[in-house]
């Protein structure tokens, strides 16, 4: 735990792999977001009826 | 002689001038709903709502930092516990902002009159990073010392070595757990309140007005 992180490095780029984790897991969670199921509600306003 | 026959007029003030905005943009019923648009329901829309679950979560944390201090932090063990709760709430709040940032940004969230509350959004941001910076800059330990070291070559190299001394351990502090906090505080309560205002913006295939094709009709359409 306390030692230096690995780098990648390719090119001009420079990440260490703790960030690159962390960078993978959001990007995971994300599509994760846009494609589970979300609990709907029966009380839900068409599209067209909200408080715009 | 006319008797009075001009309308009366109402005298304008600052506070019935202000009373009225309040009345015509924050109507109850948009400050509270109880009820959003069926496109609201998907967890793009929990991102933002977990990042401010963390900043509650540093806050509250960081409340409790200052009271005990740097001594507490580093060298007791509920000191050490909540320290960390500190970090790794940050931690929690920086990732959904980012996630919300996403979210928001392929969604195009600035249309139909939001641009200000994306442009608070990256304010929002940009403070952000500023004060987890002075956090760790804070922490009072040596990885504090050499961050700060090696940020003092970087804000004098960027031009701002003459309005911020990183090297001060009172203006960093001062920054980290005052004036920045509210700031952020702040411009997350207006955020919250004009998205409120202006509602969820609606999809991108969904358009805001639609038209009804051109009847050859006498009648009057329908507004």
């Amino acid at each position: 735990m306390d030692a230096p992180a690995t780098y990648l490095n390719w090119n001009f780029i420079l990440i260490s792999i703790p960030n690159v984790v962390v960078i993978l897991g959001m990007v995971v969670v994300f599509i994760l977001a846009l494609f589970a199921p979300f609990p709907s509600h029966t009380d839900a306003v068409p599209v067209d009826d909200d408080n715009e | 002689m006319s008797s009075g026959s001009a309308p009366k007029s109402e005298p304008s003030s600052w506070t019935l001038s202000l009373r009225r905005f309040l009345q015509r943009s924050l109507p109850l019923k948009h400050l509270l709903p109880d009820r959003q648009p069926v496109f609201v329901g998907s967890w793009v829309y929990i991102f933002g709502v977990v990042a401010i679950a963390g900043l509650i979560w540093v806050v509250g944390s960081g409340v409790v930092l200052a009271l005990f201090g740097p001594q507490w932090w580093h060298q007791s063990g509920v000191g050490r516990f909540v320290n960390s709760l500190h970090l790794w709430s940050v931690q929690v709040f920086f990732i959904f902002m980012v996630l919300h940032l996403w979210g928001q940004y392929f969604m195009a969230s600035w249309r139909d009159g939001r641009a200000k509350t994306w442009m608070i959004g990256v304010v929002i941001f940009a403070f952000s990073i500023v004060t987890a910076f002075t956090g760790f800059i804070s922490q009072q330990n040596f990885d504090g010392q050499w961050i700060a070291v090696n940020a003092k070559d970087a804000t004098n190299s960027a031009g701002i070595g003459s309005f911020f001394n990183v090297l001060n351990f009172g203006q960093m502090y001062g920054l980290h757990i005052a004036l920045l906090p509210m700031l952020i505080g702040t411009l997350v309560g207006v955020h919250v309140l004009m998205v409120r205002m202006k509602g969820v913006v609606k999809p991108i295939d969904k358009p805001t007005v639609i038209q009804p094709a051109a009847q050859p009709s006498n009648e009057e359409p329908a507004s």
